[in-house]
């Protein structure tokens, strides 16, 4: 929520035990813990109670590299925050209104994320001197008026779970572990949230498993009695948050990752493909698409667990070869080893689907934490003149589509397509209203099977695309490598005005694709003017919440948000020229604003922030608003 | 592999109008002669026949043949094909690699590929050298070998490809001569013949860097004597009248070259091959001239499911509405 606005109190109503709530129009609420203490299915829940009770939301999951770290540690600290609201939600959230903290270390990582006055709920009975201790605290925060800024709900959770589950005689570890379930069911309780879903879930989870169902499902219900029934502090009796004005329809959470799962596998069934060979290798954070699409398998989707990030790529290049959908997975460093391989599909001009889930970096970097440095990679990252398509989603939803366009342009064309997604894009997790599958558009591949007048390398006038011809087609053999290939042939040829004239149509094929793309649009604010922030991929919430509030102060600003990086939409230097001043908030050191300023010869002001998060609103509000005081 | 579908072809028919660009007196020469020999004499059909190969002089096997062939990258063509494979298993796939191929550049690959058992030939040629990047030493190049990149003399062991292929998991490991036609092609029909990876270890001479190399049991002045071409249920016998034999000596856990005949050793008394025995195959591998003599033909063959086979298996051709895929799991409505 804005801390601008004030807390309201609702009307006395019927003298429920809801009465006295304040309404906010949007919560962000973190739960953190050990990374073994279950937090990111206790968020993941949340997420989904607050979603089926029609409020809008955005999660986003924060867990360290290390399985288990050492227990109480600060790089143990696993979390997961929820932004829900009654209004738009684009973000996970500036700062946070909620910590729920279950040991010290989580609160100490946590705590600079919390609005001054927000509220904290603390396990007391985690807060041993032991876990102080290995936290870093000298002396314990419950106690040296160092949270006196907040709202302190310290309980001993530890107690009043095993208390809840006693019945269930569990062994002690396993009772323990339901303190997730009852911060849960209190978390539920403070924001009027259902917990059918939670304990449905929870019981197909653990079915099975003796009583440990049963006693996760009694955690939940003795959390949230705890609220109706303990004297919480008023100002942390909870707060109402309305449902959102979403559009009408079916909808369901979708992360990301299931989003481009099921796009890229809808646009194997537009294309008319038999099969998708999805072949990568496991790397953080991309390692999730494969897990999705290997549920995928009767949908036509085949999953290859490569021995090596080169042999996926070259395991997809050999399945487009046979004439499927061949599309291989990583993240910076795994598309780094790919690029030699990438350089051959540009050569031998077949289809391949690059996705890229970028993490911070150089080298292994921080893997779990979001970055959109892999721009030149894709753009540039192989040797010699070596052109591919590229497109970046701007929201967990915005997968499915960009999944489908990029199949669409990657057999249309004969080319590899990079889908720049990022570790925040992967994970994050928004309402999705369900689309009608069957009605979206086919864009059916057709094989070359006539040899009347055939080489591989003969062109579609239009697309200057390669016939696609499937091995196994009598009086099409022929023969296709990495060397470079005679224009007019497909034979292999060192002539020098060959290789110039080849080098030029592989750049031209791709500059093509601006003719079957949308034109570049503007996302908020008008056509041209004085300042326009152009952004890419997952920064999209971020930017269009601070260009939204500018504009509502009166602000003149638009945001042009591109998810075509290669080639550009044909019209965008003329739309970006008609702007005064341009600002690309970017999570690298200046990426795009290079390629604006190098390829369509604008002036473009870098606003970069590497710190492994997404961007926070405020971070892009403040420079709009100082960028425009300037001019005036 | 895959059943004929074409008769009455040529060895001639599978050649492409391309010149072969291979140096004169090449071993690859007599290679790509046995090849097209054996897919003629299988029935092959050149629309149906891939193949892959990644980087080298062998590696421009696929642009000499009239089927469909990719000359990919240095070392990958195992995992090209391995799509490729999954992709449309209907297709007869033969990869063409080099010892720097496939086991330095490519060497992981060359494992998985055997590990995992997909139905390919793959045909390593073996010269113990790098020909095309100018005679530097290769990953079986025997210690000592001296090159441009090695003028002390290579330091390193070299690795023995059948061994590694068996120490892999391969299901079929043979052996053939560039210039033995009549066992090569035996060979090759063999490895075609065979569902699963079937790994084809071939002596090759390179006559501009390493000229030679196998001459003490491929000159015809030693091929009588080094030479044991294994068959399946027979003793390992070799030699001028079959005078040679080996046993097994159960102290030294070896194979041991024996006289057979009134002299030495009982025929009775030999080892007799079992193909699918991969303990003895190992050791068939690790003969080395000149203390014995270089086991050819299939040393082991013991048919297992094939990788596309599992991997395969259920899935249908996409088309499948997505539709109630993405209503699984919580959905909630909202009303207009």
């Amino acid at each position: 929520m804005s801390r601008s606005q004030l807390p309201q109190t609702t009307p006395g109503s019927n003298g429920g035990p809801r009465t006295g709530r304040q309404v906010r129009d949007s919560v962000v609420v973190r739960f953190a813990g050990d990374s073994g203490d279950g937090m990111q299915t206790a968020g993941a829940q949340f997420g989904i109670e607050a979603a089926l009770s029609g409020r809008d939301i955005s999660t986003f999951p924060d867990y360290p590299a290390e399985i288990r770290a050492p227990a109480g540690t600060t790089y143990g600290v696993s979390a997961f925050q929820v932004h829900f609201g009654s209004q738009d939600v684009k973000t996970a959230g500036d700062e946070l209104d909620v910590l729920v903290a279950l040991n010290p270390a989580a609160l100490k990582v946590n705590l600079g994320d919390l609005g001054l006055g927000g509220t904290i709920v603390v396990d007391r009975g985690a807060f041993t001197d032991r876990n102080l201790k290995k936290a870093g605290y000298e002396t314990s925060p419950l106690e040296d008026n160092s949270l006196a800024p907040y709202v302190l709900i310290s309980l001993d959770i530890t107690a009043l779970t095993l208390r809840a589950v006693e019945p269930f005689e569990l062994s002690q570890k396993d009772a323990i572990r339901c303190r997730n379930m009852w911060a849960l069911g209190l978390a539920l309780w403070m924001f009027d949230g259902d917990k059918d879903a939670t304990i449905e879930w929870v019981a197909n989870k653990f079915s099975g498993q003796g009583g440990v169902a049963d006693a996760n499902v009694a955690a939940i219900n003795a959390g949230n009695a705890f609220g109706e029934t303990a004297e919480m502090p008023s100002i942390a009796a909870g707060w109402t948050v309305d449902p959102a004005n979403l559009d009408q329809g079916l909808y369901r959470t979708v992360s990301g990752t299931e989003a481009l799962a099921w796009g890229l596998t809808s646009g194997l069934a537009a294309s008319g493909l038999e099969r998708m060979i999805f072949a990568s290798y496991p790397i953080t954070p991309a390692s999730n698409l494969l897990h999705a699409l290997a549920k995928l398998r009767s949908h036509g989707v085949v999953t290859f667990q490569a021995e090596d990030e080169i042999a996926a790529a070259c395991a997809a290049i050999g399945a487009s070869y046979g004439g499927a959908l061949g599309v291989t997975s990583s993240s910076g460093p795994g598309v780094a080893l790919k690029g030699e391989a990438i350089g051959l599909a540009v050569g031998t001009e077949l289809p391949l689907i690059v996705v890229n889930s970028q993490r911070a970096g150089p080298s292994t970097g921080m893997p779990t934490k979001t970055e959109q440095a892999d721009l030149f990679q894709a753009l540039y990252g192989r040797n010699s003149d070596a052109p591919v398509a590229v497109l970046a989603p701007a929201t967990p939803t915005d997968c499915f589509e960009v999944g489908r366009e990029a199949v669409r342009i990657a057999t249309t064309f004969m080319t590899p397509v990079f889908v720049l997604t990022d570790a925040y894009l992967s994970s994050a997790a928004e309402p999705w209203r369900i689309p009608d599958v069957d009605a979206l558009p086919d864009f059916p591949v057709t094989f070359r099977t006539d040899p009347d007048g055939y080489h591989p390398f003969i062109r579609d006038p239009d697309t200057l695309a390669r016939p696609w011809v499937r091995p196994g087609t009598p009086g099409l053999e022929h023969r296709i490598g990495g060397i470079e290939r005679d224009a007019e042939t497909g034979n292999i040829s060192y002539d020098p005005e060959n290789h110039d004239r080849m080098t030029r149509t592989r750049a031209e094929r791709i500059e093509r694709i601006a003719q079957f793309i949308p034109a570049q649009t503007v996302d908020a604010g008008s056509e041209s003017g004085a300042l326009a922030v152009v952004g890419w991929g997952s920064t999209y919430g971020a930017i269009s919440k601070a260009v939204e509030r500018c504009r509502a102060d009166g602000l003149a600003v638009s945001h042009v948000h591109l998810r075509w990086l290669s080639p550009f939409p044909h019209n965008l230097a003329e739309l970006l020229g008609g702007f005064d001043r341009l600002i690309v908030p970017e999570v690298n050191a200046g990426q795009l604003v290079h390629v604006l300023r190098a390829r369509l010869g604008l002036r473009a002001d870098g606003l970069n922030r590497v710190t492994g998060r997404p961007f926070r609103i405020r971070e892009i509000e403040s420079v709009i608003r100082a960028a425009l005081e300037e001019e005036s | 592999m895959t059943p004929a579908t074409r008769s009455e072809t040529s060895a001639k028919d599978f050649a492409s109008d391309q010149d072969v660009r291979w140096c004169p007196g090449c071993g690859d020469y007599a290679i790509l002669k046995g090849v097209q020999k054996t897919l003629a004499d299988v029935g092959a059909s050149t629309e149906n026949t891939v193949f892959v190969s990644g980087i080298g002089c062998a590696a421009r096997f696929p642009y000499y043949m009239s089927t469909y062939g990719f000359h990919t990258i240095h070392g990958r063509a195992p995992a090209l094909a391995t799509g490729l494979k999954l992709a449309n298993p209907d297709l007869d796939v033969w990869v063409v690699t080099g010892d720097g191929d496939a086991l330095s550049i490519g060497g992981n690959h060359t494992l998985h590929v055997l590990r995992r058992n997909v139905d390919l030939q793959i045909l390593l040629f073996n010269n113990e050298i790098y020909g095309l990047t100018k005679g530097q030493a290769s990953p079986t190049s025997r210690r000592g070998t001296v090159t441009p990149s090695t003028p002390r003399g290579s330091f390193s062991n070299p690795v023995h490809p059948a061994s590694f292929a068996i120490g892999a998991g391969a299901r079929f490991v043979a052996r053939g001569i560039d210039i033995n036609l009549k066992l090569l092609t035996e060979v090759l029909k063999a490895a075609h013949e065979h569902r699963g990876a079937s790994f084809v270890e071939i002596f090759q001479n390179c006559i501009v860097f390493n000229d030679g190399c196998f001459s003490e049991f491929t000159d015809k002045a030693h091929a009588g004597s080094m030479q044991l071409v294994v068959e399946n249920g027979k003793p390992l016998r070799f030699g001028p009248d079959g005078n040679r034999g080996l046993r097994f000596n159960p102290r030294s856990w070896k194979l041991e070259t024996v006289d057979v005949g009134p002299d030495g050793v009982a025929v009775e008394d030999l080892v007799v091959h079992d193909e699918t025995n991969r303990a003895l195959a190992l050791l068939l591998a690790e003969l080395q001239p000149p203390d014995a003599p270089m086991a050819l033909g299939v040393l082991y063959r013991d048919p297992a499911e094939s990788y596309h086979e599992a991997m395969l298996a259920g899935v249908p051709a996409a088309g499948a509405s997505l539709s109630d895929l993405l209503r699984t799991g919580k959905t909630w409505t909202v009303e207009g």
